[in-house]
């Protein structure tokens, strides 16, 4: 009894049983649809780690939605509630085509630059929010919905203005290869990259086949200098102070509107930063007219609840989310089951997260009245 | 004790455990009719606990309750309406934005069609009540507008709205003047004239001495006695409730007053309704010297300790600390110039609650080369400092640095608010209602340490609500009305009596024709 | 002129319709101190089962009544989350969102052979009949029964909070819910039965959507409008008619872009910068006149009784 309300008592334990529950429910849902369960869960796992390039793939699908659960999760940590993640990734794309289409410097310039744009868009988004909530008091969260959808049709102006707009196409013009931050994007196309790559299969399936980037690399790094920024430094320690007890930090003489800005900024910041990388990382290198949102902000707000708000966290729900939203695609193909399956699946997790918020607290009542009995 | 029909409740045997913790043990409690039983216990003694389980809010574990000599089953607050219970709870069950008369009917409307309450009808009704057992009070104020004291009659008033004949008063001189506290106590006696039964929950002895007619004891979950009021002393009572002798007035030597640090002057506040809550407020406190401030809630107490910290601006005047002009500055600006503020709203104001004890013990000097370097937050020396005050303010557990500030008890995180403002060694110590809902050991804990804090040459600002803790922790006694200062006198120099009389608004050469 | 005007209006009331009904579900349910972020999801399980309904059966008014109902059976989830186990209604809420548009998606490809979109179906009246004012600007003013529906809840949802014992109780619960507990309302029951009717509101309000103003339901057709009457809701204050004159707002700015949009407008303004005058336009007023409004002292709190 003692060990169960212990290990019951991590918060890694309730994640881990939402997620099974998330199983649980999609199982049940094919079944009363008439697919097999196990069939499709064969497909998902199989559309996660069949091949090397899945795996790959899976890990470019994860690492913009570590970035802006990073975002909603660093967010949350200070009080405050990004839902405007999306708009901030739109921003951050928007912004590194605009810069990456028209300026071409050598690569060691020109990534940084390019990248920098993007965390400036996210940033700029950000602040407004901030600063709207700071000064005028206005609620985060309507400002951030608003913010999404001007960012949308910003996109969409974008895509559509003259110098940007590529004909006949429903996109803009790809960034300048100089912007691109895959792993030697270049040499592997080239003949001795080809040559070298060959004799290793793996390796040449995953480099030639998939937009291997630097991108997984920064979001990981991203996710320990947040981690560091909240639980190590001053800065983190006011941020937090004054998204616990904002009341408790104004008396204490922590500058609160201030706060409340910069941890939009850094917010908006990551987001940004995630759109950037896209760009600059993956194929096709530009934005497209959007109907709707793609949800890479909103789901890193799925990645963020998931991972508890933590940091690290967020790296592994990303991965998490990453496959199932890729693997998720062969359930489809392979079994013919609705590929929405897998929303219900991300649905049904987030759904349990909430739920088993309640599960250290049964685990303490285990403990007490594990204690009553020996007394 | 027999069952009878002579009491208007029993309750027999009530054992109420909270997981491993035994909060009511055996606890016996018989109240006749028609009279005015005090419960007497310390903060967490387990009298609250026993009113909500006659008030069905907790379930006992076992035992039994009689009403009028009949075996009653309270399953929930329903039943005990139904049984005639009426409860006035110490923090008041009141909606801030509704009426008086939405609050009352709340749960028992009086409807016409399709559920449409009829106001006219509500009121009426109140009015009744109202004039049968003298409870001024307008109907159609809202909550928020109105006095605490006021408030109160609207907790009894819908008690009796119901029906109740057998009143629960939780605490409920707590937040008033002794003006008020007569009112009150004249108010239960047309209750009891009108044949209704009280049960008075306090700590305060002077009040059950005053109003009481029978008082239980109630020690850590035990009855300890049930006792004639008119039989015995304070002291005699304290000693029952506290379980040893205790001193009921503070230790302290004469103070020694140096000069004058702290100086305010002409000050005008605006409340968040823009209304002016303190109006040309002076006041000076010597080094050495405790300033208490006596006051009723909401005369501008609130509104001054805002200015004084720039949480609020201040509309004109002049706050200075050794002769440097701090107000409409920035509270990091006030603490830089050494003034400590130990605010009322410990959980609000004080604390970090999910913060452990040693990131609370930092949040004022976070930012100093003692503990951040190059931006980082030199960990070991955070903790490190918090065990000290830990070990010098014997804060308990022992050992908690690194536990949530969350987790200590109210007296126990009162403790680390006070270490931590003391150790900036400000030049000017404020300390508002720093007792509330803290125990008797508590309670002489830091009164005492106000007294040291004087003793070190420190000027302090006590304002307090319990006149009680003015009269005996100060040296200066103020009087604040209305958002001024309306008296100050050298404390010794006048009673009890006429200070509440001043905080009424009464004035001080017409002492002898109000008081009678 | 004159007709542009009433075009105006006309398309003002149809967009605000579906926020209209979404944001009186937000404000009843967080009235009684549920926070609900779900709205979104509600609306398009609403839209989609209105639509097929109405598709399968052939009447309208059937597939409006099972839209309320399939919202309802969403916030059920919710009310189970935020007032049985005390959960973070947030969260319960985004889960909520991602749950509401993967059955839709997911029964609309069982449902229609794999397709995300249903066939056109059959639609609700219009207020005075289909051809009424034909050719005449009167025509703009013709507009979906839905409108007049959505006027009649907000005026009803008002009255239910304000003038009756129930809307007392609600309000009470949301501010503060111990007093009520001690007073003998039942916290749970009122805020389970808030949060439901919230669900039915806001199917209706995606029902308004496919079974009014697209006439089938697709991926898109409920693409914001939960989020953009949660923030009614905080506009509105809290309060139905509030709620109501956000939507409106947002509606006729929504209107303006159309207007303005048109090809005999003389107005060149591009059609994205355009369609962004709504967001703009909220934030411009929000900066202008509200200021910080205050939720129900309750709201998004869990209500436990006292246990230590």
């Amino acid at each position: 009894m003692k060990l169960a309300a212990k290990v019951l008592k991590k918060p890694i334990a309730s994640t881990l049983i939402a997620v099974l529950f998330g199983f649980i429910v999609a199982a049940v849902v094919l079944v009363a649809a008439g697919y097999n369960p196990g069939q499709s869960f064969g497909a998902l796992f199989h559309g996660i780690f069949a091949k090397p390039k899945y795996i790959s793939n899976v890990i470019i699908k994860a690492t913009p939605i570590i970035l802006t659960g990073l975002s909603v999760a660093f967010a949350f940590q200070t009080g405050l509630f990004n839902i405007g993640a999306e708009g901030q990734y739109i921003a951050g794309a928007v912004a590194a085509v605009l810069v990456g289409v028209k300026l071409d410097l050598p690569p060691v310039l020109q990534i940084p630059v390019v990248v920098m744009a993007g965390v400036l868009g996210g940033t700029l988004f950000g602040w407004i929010v901030g600063y709207l909530k700071a000064r005028f008091g206005i609620h985060e969260v309507i400002t951030s919905i608003m913010l999404n959808w001007i960012g949308l049709y910003l996109s969409n102006f974008v895509v559509a203005s003259g110098t940007y707009h590529m004909p006949n196409s429903t996109s803009t013009y790809p960034v300048n290869p100089s912007s691109y931050t895959m792993l030697l994007p270049n040499w592997k196309t080239s003949k001795a990259g080809m040559a070298a790559l060959k004799p290793h299969q793996w390796l040449y399936e995953v480099m030639l086949k998939t937009d291997v980037n630097f991108g997984f690399l920064v979001a990981v790094l991203m996710a320990a200098i947040i981690w560091y920024l909240l639980y190590r430094s001053a800065k983190g320690y006011e941020l937090r102070a004054v998204g616990f007890n904002r009341d408790a930090a104004e008396f204490a003489g922590i500058n609160v509107n201030k706060n409340i800005t910069d941890a939009m900024v850094i917010a908006g910041a990551l987001a940004g930063l995630a759109g950037a990388l896209a760009i600059t990382g993956t194929a096709p290198h530009k934005i497209s007219t959007l109907a709707a949102f793609e949800n890479n902000g909103f789901n890193g707000l799925s990645v963020a609840l998931i991972a508890g708000s933590s940091p690290i966290g967020c790296i592994f729900a990303g991965l998490l989310f990453g496959g199932l939203l890729y693997g998720g695609q062969s359930v489809q193909q392979d079994v013919g089951a609705p590929t929405e399956i897998i929303n219900i699946m991300i649905g049904t997790i987030v759904f349990f997260v909430a739920l088993t918020k309640i599960v250290p607290v049964l685990a303490e009542k285990l403990e007490k009245r594990g204690a009553g009995h020996v007394q | 004790m027999e069952v009878s029909t002579e009491y208007a409740v029993q309750m027999h045997g009530i054992t109420k455990l909270f997981g491993s913790f035994c909060a009511l043990d055996h606890v016996d409690l018989d109240v006749k009719k028609g009279s005015i039983h005090a419960v007497l216990g310390e903060n967490g003694a387990g009298k609250s606990t026993l009113m909500n389980i006659l008030y069905g809010l907790y379930q006992a574990d076992s035992g039994e309750i009689y009403i009028n000599g009949k075996k009653a089953e309270i399953k929930n607050p329903n039943t005990a309406i139904g049984h005639g219970i009426g409860m006035v709870h110490q923090h008041f069950m009141l909606v801030d934005n509704f009426t008086v008369t939405q609050n009352i009917i709340l749960g028992n409307e009086v409807t016409g069609k399709f559920g449409i309450i009829d106001t006219k009808k509500a009121r009426e009704e109140i009015i009744g009540i109202v004039k049968k057992y003298g409870l001024e009070v307008d109907p159609d104020a809202k909550i928020e507008d109105i006095s605490v004291g006021m408030q109160q009659r609207v907790e009894i008033l819908k008690a009796l709205y119901r029906g109740a004949d057998l009143l629960i008063l939780d605490e409920p001189t707590a937040v008033l003047t002794p003006q008020e506290i007569e009112e009150l106590i004249e108010i239960m006696r047309s209750l009891i004239s009108g044949g209704k039964t009280i049960i008075i929950i306090t700590h305060k002895l002077k009040e059950i001495k005053a109003s009481s007619d029978v008082c239980t004891i109630i020690r850590r979950g035990h009855s300890i006695d049930t006792v004639p009021v008119a039989d015995v002393d304070e002291e005699q009572l304290a000693t029952m409730m506290v379980g040893h002798a205790v001193k009921l007035v503070v230790e302290k030597a004469p103070a020694k007053p140096g000069d004058v640090i702290f100086e305010i002057e002409n000050l005008t506040v605006k409340n968040e309704r823009g209304l002016e809550a303190v109006r040309n407020l002076s006041l000076k406190i010597r080094r050495g010297e405790i300033l208490g401030i006596a006051g009723i809630d909401g005369n501008g107490q609130k509104e001054l300790v805002e200015a004084i910290t720039c949480l609020t601006r201040a509309q004109s005047g002049t706050i200075k600390i050794n002769g440097v002009e701090i107000q409409n500055t920035t509270p990091r600006n006030v603490i830089d110039h050494k003034v400590s503020t130990i605010h009322e709203d410990r959980q609000r104001r004080g604390l970090v609650l999910p913060f452990t004890v040693a990131e609370n013990a930092v949040i004022e000097k976070y930012r100093t080369p003692e503990f951040t370097r190059r931006g980082m937050i030199d960990r070991s020396r955070m903790t490190g400092f918090a065990r000290r005050l830990i070990e010098d303010y014997d804060i308990r557990p022992a050992g908690c640095e690194s536990q949530p500030v969350r987790g200590l008890s109210g007296g126990n995180q009162q403790k680390v608010i006070i270490a931590r403002e003391i150790s900036n060694e400000p030049e000017l110590l404020i300390a508002v209602q720093p007792t509330r809902g803290l125990d008797v050991g508590a309670v002489e804990y830091v009164h005492k340490m106000l007294v040291r804090e004087r003793d070190a040459g420190r000027a302090v600002l006590l304002i307090s609500l319990e006149l009680d803790e003015i009269m005996n922790v100060a040296d200066t006694i103020g009087v604040i009305y209305a958002g001024s200062i309306v008296a100050s006198f050298p404390q010794g120099k006048v009673d009890e009596n006429t200070i509440g009389l001043l905080m009424a608004g009464g004035r001080l050469n017409e002492t002898g024709s109000e008081s009678t | 002129m004159f007709s542009k005007l009433l075009l105006l209006i006309g398309i003002t009331m149809m967009y605000s319709t579906p926020l209209v009904f979404g944001a009186l579900g937000g404000v009843v349910s967080e009235r009684s101190g549920v926070v609900n972020i779900g709205i979104e999801g509600m609306m398009t399980m609403g839209a989609f089962t209105g639509a097929s309904v109405s598709y399968f059966t052939g009447n309208p008014w059937l597939g409006f009544l099972a839209a309320g109902v399939a919202g309802g059976l969403v916030a059920l989830l919710h009310a189970i989350a935020s007032v049985t186990f005390n959960a973070d209604q947030t969260i319960s809420g985004i889960a909520i969102n991602l749950i509401g548009p993967g059955f839709a998606l997911f029964f609309c490809r069982l449902l229609f052979k794999d397709a995300t979109m249903t066939p056109p179906v059959a639609t609700l009246p219009r207020l005075f009949g289909e051809d009424a004012f034909a050719g005449t600007p009167a025509a703009n003013l013709n507009v979906d029964v839905t409108v007049v529906l959505g006027l009649i809840a907000t005026v009803f949802i008002w009255f239910i909070l304000y003038k009756t014992k129930w809307g007392l109780r609600i309000r009470s619960v949301g501010e503060h819910p111990a007093a009520s507990d001690t007073l003998g309302i039942n916290v749970g029951r009122t805020r389970y039965s808030c949060v439901l009717a919230s669900g039915v509101l806001s199917g209706f309000g995606g029902a308004s959507m496919t079974l009014a103003i697209i006439s089938q339901f697709n991926p898109t057709a409920i693409s914001g409008q939960g989020f953009i009457a949660l923030a009614a809701v905080i506009f509105g204050k809290w309060t139905p008619y509030g709620a109501y004159g956000a939507c409106l707002l947002f509606g006729l700015a929504q209107a303006l872009t159309v207007v303005l949009g048109g090809s005999d407008s003389g107005v060149s303004i591009p059609s994205q910068i355009l369609a962004m005058l709504p967001y703009f336009l909220t934030i411009v007023v929000l900066i202008l006149f509200v200021g910080r409004s205050v939720a129900p002292k309750a709201d998004g709190l869990p209500y436990e009784k006292g246990e230590r």
